[in-house]
Order: structure tokens, then sequence, then C-alpha cells
């Protein structure tokens, strides 16, 4: 009988609890929506990171990332590419050549990072691969194909099968050039990384700086789940004391803390969405509770407990809160259903976004366990707005209460 | 029995520069089944005391023992429980819950008492019927006049079984057909249930429906007359 004295009351002064509760509908909405969107592009950016460019763990001589000698490559490599390859954790590894080096178009020239790769063993470690609407992977040049990105050909203005001319210091010291020709051009929506990393067949960059095609300078593992990631990163690190191991989390740290804390900025900003919903809410009960003192004091008097009054109150504030926290949840969820087929495209308001490799088309995510934690804050928000204007109604004695005018 | 008795009853109001002598020396006693009128002029202390009767307030000093309890010594949590489980209360405005239909009204209070549902129900609307208010019994307070109201809370005033039923002015807001019917309802259930009555009044046709007057001045009690004559 008390809850429905309660929600009978909310709807006593129609309009100003229709305005509080538009504002709450309003909040969550944008909060819910803006998480769901959020997330979405956390996620892709995430997947974009592990999966299409880093992998999850590498492998590198220590001395190796200060500044890409191709002197410090791997001890043993070859060896320890088969060795990790028949770990039972280990989905994929690819053993990596890798060389700084000057490329040049008939155009013009930029300096870039030749990966060389066993196209093969490269497809269980990436989904670069699948990434490439120009072309093919490795296939349809006979002699030095090259995998470039989309990026790099707008700079180099090349097109595919178009000649580019390589030109580094191979082992020896001696500056020397090489014509590769493009097989494919790869999109993956990070125009850094695009213009940053080429593709060639590692035999053929073997021969190019004069090393034996075993020698890596960089093995990339792929995990079978990788939930284990820390685990297996240290499994790989405590068998080669001497190399350097690192998981994508400590090799782009900026990935991990999208991961890690990613979910805290979101919340956050619930939080302070609720915060100032909150004010208003009080505000509105206040209003409430003080033009029914009277009322009150005759509940008072004709036997109602103070805790079932408090808790009247309580109940009446919590069902105003959670009105307006449920449509705005369920505006939120529904939008976001609408929207995560088709996705929605930033890039006309955004054009820098891909440069920074966040994708401009974002497919925002509902996750239930998110949702579920942002109705129990909506909760928490009616319930500590509760407080004040329920204690400021118990504190008339019943008698004081029924003489003041009114 | 006696349902109330009070002691050297006194109450004085500090909250300005001078003392209010609200209540100065009160003492009687009122026993089951009366029909009391407390009158007097305006100031003279009727709401302070029928508020003591009740355990709305606290005396300054003296005793009030309702059906043998000492009210003056419980705590105002104490108060509330045993004003629910003892006393019936009509004001003379703002009685009942705007959002709740007459028949609700009258339920809460025996709800507020964990009564069971199907007593909760009967009893409401047998009270109800007494009241002269069946088919109303869905109607909200402000479809109601001003006379059905206090009929309403009379009904709930009674919905809780208490010892007494104290009413402060309760006609004071009705015009005089609903004051006279309103009357009529209260002696009615007074002759035939045997409930006891206390209210305060300004209005002479009601001090003349009433078997015991209560007069209070500044204060204290000038005059006690009983009429011991039942209206035929
Ligand atoms: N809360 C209070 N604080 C201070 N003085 C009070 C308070 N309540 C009552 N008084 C004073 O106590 C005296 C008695 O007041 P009370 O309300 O009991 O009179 P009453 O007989 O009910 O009057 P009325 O016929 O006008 O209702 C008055 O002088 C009044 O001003
Ligand atoms: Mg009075």
């Amino acid at each position: 009988m008390i809850t429905s004295i309660a929600w009978k009351n909310i709807w006593r002064n129609r309009v100003r609890s229709g305005v509080i509760i538009a504002a709450i509908t309003i909040g969550m909405f944008a909060g819910v929506f803006t998480s769901t969107f959020y997330k979405g592009w956390i996620n892709q950016r995430l997947e974009a990171g592990v999966e299409t460019e880093v992998s999850h763990i590498q492998v590198h001589h220590p001395d190796f990332s200060e500044n890409f000698e191709l002197k410090k490559f791997i001890p043993e490599s070859a060896k320890m590419a088969d060795e990790i390859a028949k770990m039972d954790f280990v989905n994929g590894v690819s053993p990596r050549m890798v060389v700084q080096a000057m490329i040049a178009s008939s155009e013009t020239g930029t300096g870039v990072k030749i990966l060389g790769v066993d196209p093969e063993k490269e497809k269980t470690v990436t989904n670069l691969f699948t990434k490439v609407p120009e072309g093919r992977y490795f296939e349809g040049v006979k002699r030095n194909p090259i995998l470039i990105g989309k990026k790099l050909a707008e700079k180099l203005k090349v097109k595919l099968h178009s000649k580019l001319v390589i030109t580094l210091q191979d082992i020896k010291g001696h500056l020397t050039s090489e014509a590769f020709r493009v097989c494919g051009i790869y999109n993956v929506g990070n125009g850094m990384f695009e213009e940053m990393n080429v593709f060639v067949v590692k035999s053929d960059l073997a021969r190019f700086v004069q090393l034996d095609e075993g020698i890596s300078h960089e093995i990339v593992v792929h995990l079978k789940d990788h939930d284990q990631l820390a685990q297996n990163t240290k499994n790989i690190a405590g068998k080669y004391k001497e190399s350097l191991v690192q998981s994508w989390k400590q090799m782009t740290p900026e990935l991990g803390l999208l991961n890690e804390y990613g979910n805290i900025y979101i919340y956050f900003f619930i939080i302070i969405i609720l915060l100032s919903l909150g004010f208003g809410i009080v505000n509105t009960m206040l209003m409430a509770v003080m033009e029914r003192v009277k009322e009150i004091g005759m509940l008072m008097a004709i036997g109602m407990s103070k805790f079932r009054v408090f808790w009247m109150l309580m109940l009446e504030t919590v069902l105003l809160t959670l009105t307006g926290g449920f449509l705005g949840i369920l505006l939120g969820v529904a939008v976001t259903l609408a929207t995560m087929k088709s996705g929605i495209d930033l890039s006309f308001y955004a054009k820098g976004l891909e440069d920074m490799g966040y994708s401009s088309l974002v497919f925002p995510v509902v996750e239930s366990g998110m949702i579920v934690i942002i109705g129990i804050m909506v909760l928490i928000t009616g319930i500590v707005a509760a407080i004040y204007p329920a204690r400021k109604a118990l504190k008339y004695k019943p008698a004081e209460a029924i003489r003041i005018d009114m | 029995m006696n349902v109330i008795e009070v002691n050297a009853l006194e109450k004085i109001y500090n909250d300005s520069e001078v003392k209010v002598f609200a209540l100065n020396g009160v003492d009687m006693t009122i026993e089951e089944g009366e029909f009391t009128a407390i009158v007097g002029p305006s100031g003279s202390g009727k709401t302070t005391f029928l508020n003591m009767l009740g355990g709305l307030d606290q005396p300054t000093s003296g005793q009030i023992s309702i059906g043998g309890t000492d009210i003056s010594k419980l705590s105002s949590s104490q108060l509330i429980d045993f004003r629910l489980r003892n006393i019936g209360f009509v004001f003379q405005a703002y009685n009942l819950i705007p959002v709740l239909t007459a028949k609700e009204n009258v339920e809460f209070i025996m709800h507020l008492q964990n009564r069971p549902k199907e007593e909760r129900e009967n009893r409401t609307m047998s009270l109800l019927k007494a009241v002269g208010l069946e088919g109303r019994e869905n109607s909200r307070p402000n479809k109601l006049s001003g006379g059905q109201q206090q009929r309403v809370a009379v009904a709930r005033a009674l919905a809780s079984k208490p010892k007494f039923v104290l009413a402060d002015e309760p006609t004071a807001n009705l015009d005089s057909k609903s004051t006279e019917n309103l009357l009529e309802i209260m002696e009615e259930l007074n002759i035939k249930e045997n409930i006891t009555f206390v209210f305060s009044t300004h209005d002479q046709r009601v001090v003349n429906k009433a078997r015991r007057v209560i007069t209070l001045e500044d204060g204290k009690i000038i005059s006690d007359v009983r009429k011991d004559i039942l209206p035929q």
C-alpha cells in the first residue's frame, strides 16, 4: 500500500514530476548512448590494434627498438620460432625481418619500416591479409612483391603494380637499392600504421640485406586464449631471458590504457550526469515534501511511524528516478540497437580520426553488464537524493506540522 | 472505567520572550462512553489540551494516563505506536490522503496496524456504511464535500478500534447542515457502539449535543457540566 501511495504521490504534480522525469530520461539516454558508442569505438580500436597491427606477443633483441639496427637480430631466432610454435598455448608464430629504409616512387619518397614476412605464417598472427581491398595479398606479382598501406600509396601517388624503389644499408653497411612492385594496398583505418609499415616476402628482404633467411628481428606470437595474455607472456619470457618478450599491452601502452580504463571513463561520465540530475531530484522532492508538511504531520499523528514515512518518501524519490532512468536507458539501448548494424559515420565531422588510428565508422555495442551497472547507479542516485528531503519532512513534530499555516 | 486521567497538567510555551501558560494545572478524568465537548474562547488552550491527550505533544509537567499508561513517559516513537493502537483522530482539515479513495483512506490505518486484508475490507465497508458513505467508497477526497470528507475521517478514526476519538474543531469548516449531520453520526456511534468522543468546538449547536461540557479559560478548567439525560 505504501508503494502504491508513493507512486500516486509522484503524479500529484504532473508537470513538476514530468519535467524531472524528462530530464532524467534525456540525461540517461545521453549517458547510455555515449557509453555504447564509446565502448564500440574502444573495442574497434583494440580489435584493430591487437588483431591487425600488433598481435598478442612480440619478441625482440633487447636493444633492437633503440634504432632498429640490422645487427640486433634475435640470436638463434629460427630455433626460437620453432620452439614457441610448439608451445601448447600458441596459436600461430610469424618470424619477421625488420629494416628501416627509404622508399621512393617516381614522384616522391619517404622513410618506412620494411617487414619481411612469410605470407602464410603471417596469416596466423594478424588479420591484415583480410584487409586488402585493392590487389591481393602477395599474389599477382612475380618478382619482389610489396604490400603497402592505403595512406602510403596516396602519399607516394602510386597504384597497384606501380614500381617502388627501396634504398637501405645492408648488413655490411653498403647503401643498396632494389625495385619492388605493389601487389596489394591494405586498408586498416589507421593512417599512421598504413604510412609506416610495408610488407615484403622475407626471403626477398634477406637476399637484399644479405642476411640468412632464418634470421629474425621480431617474432610475433598469437595466443589461443587471449585471457591468458599476462601468464603466457611470462611463460615465454621465462624461457628466453636474453630476449625482450612483450605483450601488446606493454608494447602499446596507450591501447592497454584504453582497455583498462575505458570503462572507468564511461562510468565517470555517467556519474557526472547523475550528480547533476541528483540535485534536480533533491529539489523536486524538497518542493513536494514542503507542500505536504501538514499531510505528513497528520500521517505521523494518526500513527504512521517515522520509518514508514521515510520509506514512503524514499520510495517516491526512487520510483521517480527509476522511471526516468528506465526510459532513458531503454531509449539509449534502442538507439544503439538501431545503429549497431550500419554504424555511425563520423568521417564528415572528424577527418583526422583515422590518422590517429580511430575508425571513423563507429559501431556502438550494448554490453548488458554495463547497462546493469548503470541501472544500479541510477538506483543509488535515487536513494541518496531521497535522504535529505525525507529527513526534512521528519523534522517536524506532528502537532507543529498541523499548526503551520499554508 | 476511566479512559483518560489527567493530573496537574501544565504546558508552558517558551519560544517567545514571554512564557505562555497554555495549560495551567488541569485535573480531570474521562470515562468510557462519554460524549464530551471542550469549549472556551480562542487561545484558551483547547488545542493544546487535546494535543496533550492525544500524545501529540509532551506536557511541561503533570501526568496523563490513557487506559492506565502514563504517556508523558513515552518516547516519541513509542508515542506514535501508542497513538496508532489507542487513539482515533479527526482534525479540522487535512485529514485524508488526497491520492487515496475514501475506502483506501479508512483501510490505510488498519494497514499500519498490520491487520489482515479480509478484516480490513469488511471493517472499512461497514464503517463507511455507518457514516452514510455507501456508494462513495471509490471517490477521492477532492470529489467529496467537506462534510463527507469529515465523515471519512470519523470512519478512519474508528477503524483502528481506539480507546477514544479526539476531534479538534471537526466542524469548523462545515456548513450547518453538514455539522448537524456529522454530529448525528458521532452521537449514534457513541450511543450504539459506546465509542468515547472528546471534541473541541466554538459552535453552540455542537455544544448542545454534548452530554458533558468542559470550559477552559486561560489554560484552566472553569466549569465542568454533565447533562446526564440521554437524548430520546
Ligand atoms: N507552538 C506554540 N508556541 C507558542 N505558543 C503557542 C503554541 N501553541 C499554542 N500557543 C499559545 O498557547 C495558547 C493556547 O493556544 P491553543 O491553540 O491551545 O488555543 P485554542 O483554545 O485551541 O484556540 P482556538 O480556539 O483559536 O483554536 C495561546 O495563547 C497560543 O498562542
Ligand atoms: Mg484550537
